[in-house]
Formats: structure tokens, sequence, C-alpha cells
């Protein structure tokens, strides 16, 4: 049993996302952040934080921080402690932890002796929030530059103070002395402690942003490549994080949203004497198609939400096909948007000429964030500024895209980030950021929106629903010399991250525009085939806007959908040449030396070659001789780029051939995302990201009937659950760099790469261990058991 | 409204409360506790579980009259004397939660799993974890946690 101990890098955070002036404090050493900053400092949630939060209230206008200045960045304390202050959101992979680390490294100062803000758009300067895994791959750099450009700045002081040239001292965690008297010494905090650098920095964005210092080279990395324990992990389990969902505030109401029964139903009237007698009720706000109660008390919103009498006119045609006949809808409808097809060869003549030709349709269904707590925000109106306490991930997206829809000056719009429940890309967050926004500002009082969870899995952005067709032609030595790609996408509107003119409440209150073309997308990988030929196609469904099946970024857009067709057939290909599937795909792989900067068809290879060695893979052709007895076994690979990660997964399952259950027993997984900043962690979130995949494959479908979502718990849209969970997971860490010691090594993302394979390497273990091929996710047991039983193997 | 007392975590708080009210929204809403979180609503997914006479239970669907003068113990009255429990101290040794909403749910219910057998084996914690729902998906981490914290308390 250990006691309960909070370093002051673990609670600083909290405290400090308070204010900007409190920041402003801060620097002038305020008694009260000190306090905060002391070995005695307050939990998260204690009454110090409220006090904070509180204060909060009274502060603003808001200006954009300045990110040409050093200041922005970094703040050090006289207790030669420092505080990173970052433009992102940590999502739950740990990338605070990570900004700590490479920020300790290039600042030279003890990880211990740092924390990290983040995302709280008066506190931080505006790097987008979270979006595409680009935390480490795009953000890391300024950081890591603005770090070491106040180590620079702290060692001319020194140089000053102690007469000597900066190249004649050393510095190690946070301690500067000359080199050749090592008596002389200063601390940072000593140097600056509570003053500021009054440093300005060049650079056309938060991108570039950078100082007169340089990096370090890799091999002088030292923080980087340990395992620093997430920071954010103590306060999860002990309860005393303070979440967006927690905040409270003086005189604040409750709001439940009131959503149309079917999709793209008119607003008629309303019978507000339905919820009138409830005790607490406030009132009724509709304008256009939005409506919503509020009430004093939380339970009192639900209640009158339930109950509020609404009389709506149904749209004169139906919104939607219902689920059951999706595919057919899509394959037959005149695309909205057509892509550029990329084209090597001539498909249509190697086709012909090929000795032996596969085609093969595959389907995905929308799929939603379907996040674990409903959307959620609080905005306070009080002393006419807006704060709105939010989890979503782009905050400051968010800030411009309220004060946009309020028509309010964006200096006097802040969010304050915290901590949410799971939100991989554009979730209804922003969504209820909005309405709240929108409430707080016509009642005048600090305003609690909550999504119920019908609302959540019914209305929250979903994945596009795609159909593929695919082609391939192998020649009479089993060599693949023609692969045709043709995808439609459900994704004529995709939906951008808070536009004032396309969140939902925009949507239901009139506002229209020019639908954003979303994206059809095509198979990344590194693959040299003489003739291929790739298209893609965008399709639209019946309703665009105020339509449950809104499209938009969901972790991965678009990978697991494409990587599932493309390695799937990759997969039937090989089966088809009798080829062992690993060295059908290295053939492809090795069939051309062009590479790139980025060294792909290298690593490419390396992570291959490591997944099949860390399994123990045994060279053969799939399927499998039919085995006896109830559990079928097979194994699977599927390998996929995104940007500059690759990924080589295998699945290893048990069918049961009775009931039709899937279990993956064993995911191994060999990844390249460069340097890495935290094994650990990296671990974890590559453990975790396949296991969202693959809820994914075996469970996850967005059902409808020709009105509406059908899909609106737990029930009726299944998720993993712990008995999914694989026995066992392993996890290589390769880099497959050419040179993978060389001094600039970059950092790329990894939030999203294993969400491509997991769907593909699952679909062809089942097809190793049944000889049945399954084209449609999710593979759930009676969809699994109907297709052995046609094919005589149940 | 009506008056009750509610004990939570050792302590004693005296509401005046619409009986009919889900527990959960008391203990978020009046009691000022916050390890207990909404969900789903409809006791699917156990974000919202405390513990009830040695019980996992849901506060999302249970009345607050149901509990008067039961003890009910949230995350928050899971440490001693400011001593983490052991699935506590495990789960920081996995390093289990991702974003970490859904831990509260996965922490009550594995301790009442533990509380009532001690030794579980693999097949008995997945079972017994099988209606505590996670959407980042950190069973696995989960699984090893309760193996480490069992190791601890046997």
């Amino acid at each position: 049993m250990t006691p309960i101990t909070k370093t002051p890098a673990e609670i600083e955070p909290v405290v400090e996302t308070a204010t900007e002036t409190s920041r402003r404090d801060f620097l002038k050493t305020s008694g009260l952040l000190v306090v905060g900053f002391s070995a005695m400092a307050v939990a998260p949630g204690s009454p110090l934080v409220e006090v904070m939060l509180g204060a909060a209230q009274g502060a603003g206008p808001y200006p954009d921080l300045d990110f040409l200045q050093l200041d922005s960045w970094i703040a050090i304390r006289q207790d030669n402690t420092a505080t990173f202050y970052v433009g992102k959101t940590d999502l739950g992979q740990g990338t605070g932890t990570a900004f700590r680390q490479i920020m300790a490294d290039e600042l030279d100062i003890a990880y211990d002796r740092t924390s990290c803000v983040m995302g709280t758009t008066d506190v931080t300067v505006d790097q987008g929030g979270s979006g595409g895994s680009d935390a480490l791959q795009t953000d890391g750099w300024p950081m890591r530059r603005v770090a070491a450009e106040a180590r620079r700045v702290l060692l001319d002081m020194a140089s000053q103070r102690f007469g000597v040239r900066s190249s004649e001292l050393v510095v190690s965690d946070g301690v500067i002395s000359v080199q050749a008297d090592p008596s002389k010494r200063v601390t940072y905090g000593d140097l600056i402690g509570g003053k500021k650098f009054n440093v300005t920095l060049t650079g056309k964005n938060t991108d570039t942003t950078t100082g007169l210092a340089k990096i370090k080279d890799v091999q002088q990395l030292k923080v980087v490549g340990q395992s620093p324990q997430r920071y954010d992990i103590p306060a999860k389990v002990d309860g005393s994080l303070k979440w967006a969902v927690d905040v409270k505030l003086p005189g604040m109401v409750h709001a439940r949203n009131v959503k149309p029964p079917v999709a793209g139903a008119t607003l008629v009237s309303i019978d507000e004497s339905s919820v009138r007698g409830i005790p607490g009720f406030v009132k009724v706000v509709s304008k256009g198609n939005y409506v919503a109660v509020v009430c004093e008390r939380e339970e009192q919103a639900i209640r009158a939400a339930q109950q509020l009498k609404v009389n709506w006119k149904k749209p004169a045609t139906a919104p939607f096909p219902t689920s059951e006949n999706l595919y057919s809808y899509m394959r037959g409808a005149t695309p909205t948007f057509s892509m550029e097809p990329a084209v090597v060869g001539n498909t249509e003549t190697a086709l012909a000429a090929s000795a032996r030709v596969l085609q093969a349709d595959y389907e995905v269904p929308f799929q939603g964030h379907t996040a674990f707590g409903p959307a959620h925000a609080m905005a306070d109106p009080s002393n006419d500024q807006l704060t709105i306490y939010s989890n979503d991930m782009k905050s400051y997206g968010l800030r411009s895209g309220v004060a946009e829809f309020l028509k309010i000056p964006r200096d006097r719009v802040r969010v304050i980030w915290m901590d949410g429940p799971q939100a991989y890309g554009r979730t209804a967050a922003d969504d209820a950021g909005f309405e709240a926004a929108f409430l707080a500002k016509e009642l005048g009082r600090p305003v609690r929106m909550q999504w119920m969870r019908h609302e959540e899995t019914a209305w929250d952005t979903k994945g596009p629903a795609y159909a593929f067709t695919l082609r391939g032609g192998l020649d009479a030595q089993g060599n693949l010399v023609a692969f045709d790609y043709d995808a439609r996408a459900a994704d004529h509107h995709h939906l951008g991250y808070n536009e004032f003119d396309t969140v939902l409440i925009a949507q239901l209150t009139g506002m229209r525009r020019e639908p954003n073309r979303g994206g059809a997308a095509t198979p990344s990988e590194m693959y040299a085939i003489p003739n291929r030929r790739m298209a893609a196609h965008v399709v639209s469904l019946p309703l665009v806007w105020e339509t449950p099946l809104r499209t938009g970024n969901l972790r991965d857009p678009n990978g697991p959908q494409v990587t599932f067709a493309s390695e799937s057939f990759i997969d039937e290909l090989a089966a088809a040449a009798k080829a062992d599937p690993v060295e059908f795909r290295m053939k492809l792989l090795t069939a051309s030396t062009a590479d790139d900067s980025g060294f792909k068809r290298a690593r490419s290879i390396a992570v291959v070659k490591a997944v099949a060695e860390k399994f123990g893979w045994e060279a053969r052709p799939s399927p499998r001789p039919l085995a006896t007895g109830d559990i079928l076994t097979g194994r699977g690979i599927a390998y996929a780029y995104r940007n500059q990660t690759v990924v080589a997964q295998i699945a290893e399952v048990e069918v049961n051939r009775r009931t039709g259950r899937v279990w993956v027993k064993r995911f191994v997984c060999a990844h390249d995302c460069g340097l890495i900043v935290n094994p650990e962690t990296l671990r974890r979130t590559l453990e975790c990201g396949m296991l969202y995949a693959l809820s994914r494959a075996l469970h996850e479908e967005v059902r409808f009937d020709a009105e509406k979502v059908t899909s609106v718990d737990w029930v009726t849209h299944p998720t993993l659950r712990h008995t999914d969970a694989p026995a066992t997971i392993d996890v290589v860490m390769v880099n497959g760099d050419p040179n993978p010691s060389r001094p600039d090594l970059p950092h790329y993302g990894a939030g999203e790469t294993v969400c491509k394979t997991t769907l593909a390497a699952v679909g062809n273990a089942i097809f190793d261990a049944t000889g049945v091929r399954l084209r449609r996710v999710p593979f759930r047991d009676a969809r699994v058991l109907a297709a052995l039983k046609s094919a005589g193997v149940a | 409204m009506s008056k009750i007392t509610l004990n939570v975590n050792g302590k004693a708080h005296a509401l005046d409360v619409d009986l009919s009210t889900p527990l959960l929204y008391i203990l978020r809403n009046d009691v000022g506790v916050q390890g207990p979180r909404f969900g789903c609503g409809l006791g699917q997914c156990g974000a919202c579980t405390v513990i009830i006479k040695g019980e996992a239970v849901r506060s999302c669907t249970r009345p607050v009259s149901a509990v008067q003068g039961a003890e009910i113990t949230t995350l928050e009255g899971l440490a001693q004397n400011g001593v983490l429990h052991p699935l506590q101290q495990a789960w920081i040794d996995e390093q289990v939660p991702q974003c970490g909403f859904c831990q509260n749910g996965q922490i009550l219910t594995a301790k009442v799993l533990l509380d009532k057998n001690p030794n579980p084996t693999d097949a008995q914690i997945r079972q017994g974890m099988a209606g505590t729902l996670c959407r980042c998906m950190t069973y696995y981490r989960i699984q090893a946690a309760i193996k480490r914290a069992a190791k601890v308390t046997a």
C-alpha cells in the first residue's frame, strides 16, 4: 500500500488552467499560486480549485496569446520548476506526459520539476488542439525549439552573471555551473524565477515558431525514451480529478435537448403546459427545429425533456434508406463527387491478360464515436463574457466557432479545456459546447448541457459507410499484376470541427450552405503492383442536413474501412495464388526499390518481418485445413501506413462454429513511429487502439429504419466487452529506418495507425480458421454463424 | 421534496430531495462526490457505480428512496487514511486508464469482485467485469491490474 502523494507536477495543470489573470499573478509569484505549486499542494477538486474556477468568472477579455513570445510557452519559477503551456489536448494517450519529456530534455531540467498546461484558450497558444495524431509529429517540434531557446537564454544570463562565455558553462537539471569552477553555479529559478523572459521568437505560425537555439541531437536526449508514469492517472483512479462534467457554478441551470423523433422533421408547435408543472422548470427554448428544456435541477431537466409535448411534421420523403438497404442504395446512387483515379499501368488490359481474376465487394457500415459519456459542456455568460468548460479536443476552434455563431467578439469568449470521455475526432462535444453557449446567452445564467445516451448514440457524428468493389489479376505464376479499387463513401457532407454554420444547433436553426464534400479514401501501402487503378466516389443519402447520419472525423478517418477492404482482398489474392500471406506481401513490398524520404518501403518491410517473427508465423497458405471440433483457430495479417507511421498486425482468432462467436486470442503488432518518446505509454496506446478497432470489427454498426437511427444504447449498439479482450497482446516497437540512430530521427504520430489494420487482420484470421471470407463488418455472432452455415462449416 | 439522510463514505448528509430521483444525481449534485458519472442512465455501462452493502450498484437507475440509511461507498471513499486501495495502486502500476471516464465503475466493480472472490480465475474476472464498459478499450490492462491487486491482497 502506497500513501497518496501528489507531486507538484501532478496537481498543477488543474490549478493553473483557471485563468489568464491567475497566470499573470503567478508570474508575479502570487501567494495563492505559489501555494498551489508547493509540495503541500492541494489536490484537484479541492476547495482551492473551486476558488480558482470561481474567480475565473470575473476575468476577461481574453485576447489571443502571442505565440512569438517565449513567455507564452514557458514559465520558470523561483523554486526552479518549469511549466510548459501548449496548445494541445490529451485525450488519454499520455501526450501531456510526452510534451513534458521532450521539453524537459531540451530545457535541461528534471522531468519531475516540470508541469504542463494544455488546451485552455486564454493561457495557451493556439496549436489547434488535438487531431490527426499530430501531437508529436507536428506540434512537438515547436515545443522542443522553444524549450531549447529558453535554455539558450538562461545560459546567456548565466554567462553575463559569471563573466564567462556560454560555451564554458554546463547545465544539469536546471542548474548552470561554470565548467572550470563548479562552485560557481546558479539555478534557472534564481536567474529568472517569477520573471518574464521577454524574448521574441520568429515563425509564421505555431508550427514554425522558433528561437535562435538548435534542438538537441537524438543521442543527447535523456528523458525521451524513458517511461515516466502518466501524471494524469493518479487523479483518475482516486476520484479527485475535476472533469468537464464536474463543473458547478453559482446560479447554474441544467439543460436537455429534445431532438426531432424523425430525421428531417419540422417543428409545428410546442405545448409548454406539458412541463410547466415540473418543479424547478425554468424555460423551453426553441428556435427553428432546435428545442431544449431548462430546469433548476438535473433530474427535473431530464423529466421535462421526456415529458415535453412537441408536435412535429414528418418530412415528405424518407431521410435515408434502412440500414438493411444501405449498400444497395449506395451502389445504385449517382456519385455527387468522384476523385480523379490514381492510375499506374493499364489495369483493364492486365486484368484481361491475367491467368486468374478475382472480384469482391466489401462493405462497412456507419460507425459512431458513441462516447462513453454523452456530449456535455458548461457555459457561463457572467460579466458579459462567455466561458465554456468543455472536453472538446479542439478547444480553440470551439472558441472561434461559438464567437462567430453568437456574434460575440472572439476575445470575449474562452474555452477552459478539461478531461472528458473518449473523444477521438469530430465528436458531439462540439455540438454540446455551442448549445450550452447559446442557452447561456438566452438565459443569462450558467447553463450545463448534457446529452442523454440515446442522443449520443443516435446523433453523434459517424464515420462514413463504405461500399467497395475490388478486382485483382494474378499471372500464371501467382504474381499480382493488376489491382483495381473502387470505393463509395456515404460522406456527401463531412462535418468540419466547430463550424458555426454546420454544428447541429446551426443546422436545426436553419443555417444552410454548400456541403463540405467528404473524402473517399484509397489504401495506404507500399506494394509494387505494375497495373493499378484506384477510384473513389462520394454518394449522398437523401437527407443532407439535420440528419443523425451526419459524418465527421472518427478515429483514423476512413482508415479502418479502406484497409479492411484492401488488406482483406490482398489476402484473397494470396489465397488464390496459394501463397503464404506474409510472403505474398513481402514479395509485393520488395518488387520495387523505390523509397521516399521517410523510407516507407524499408520500414514497411521491417514491420512485416518483425510482426511475423514475434508471432512465430509458420509459412503456409490460408486457409488451414478445416479442423474438427467446435473451436476453429486461425491467424491473419494486415499492414498499412498512416502518414509516416507504419504498422503490421497479426490476429490469432478462435471461431466457435456452433455459435459464430469470434474471439481474438492474441494480437501482435509491429509499429514504427520513428523516435519513441515514452515506450510504456506508447504500448498502451497501441493496445487500446487495437481493441478499439476490434470493437468496430466485431460489434459496431449504426442501424436505422427509414425514419430514424434505431441504435440508441449499449443493447442496440453493442461494443467490445471484457469478455472480448485477448489473452495476449504483444507490441514490437520497430524502428525500420535504415539509420535508426541518426541525430534528427523524427517523432511521428501513434494514436490511430493500428485502427487501420485490425479489421482486416481479424477477417483474414477468420478466413484462415474457417475458409470463409467475411466481406462485411461487424463480425457479429449471427452474421458469422450464417456465413459458416452457408459454407457448410457450421 | 422529502428530507432524507444519506451515508456516503462514512459521512451523513441531510438532504431535501425528490425521493424518486436516481441516486446518481443526488450524489453528484447534492452530496458533491464526482466519482460516479453519468454514462447511460440505463444501468448498461457502469460509469455510475457505487458500492452498497457489498454490491456494485448502478446509481443511475436506483432511486434515492431505496438507499436511505445504507452505507454508500464511492471511488473517493476507497482510500483509507490517505492510503490508496490496492486496486487503485494496481491501476497506477499498470497505467490502466486512457481517458479514465469509466474507471470509477471498473475499479469499484473489481473491488466487489475481489471482496467476494480474492483469487479469481481469468474467466471469472472476464465474466465478473463483463457488464462494465470502456470505450477506450483498456480491458486488457484492467484485467492485468485486477490480477496484480489480487496478488497483493491474497
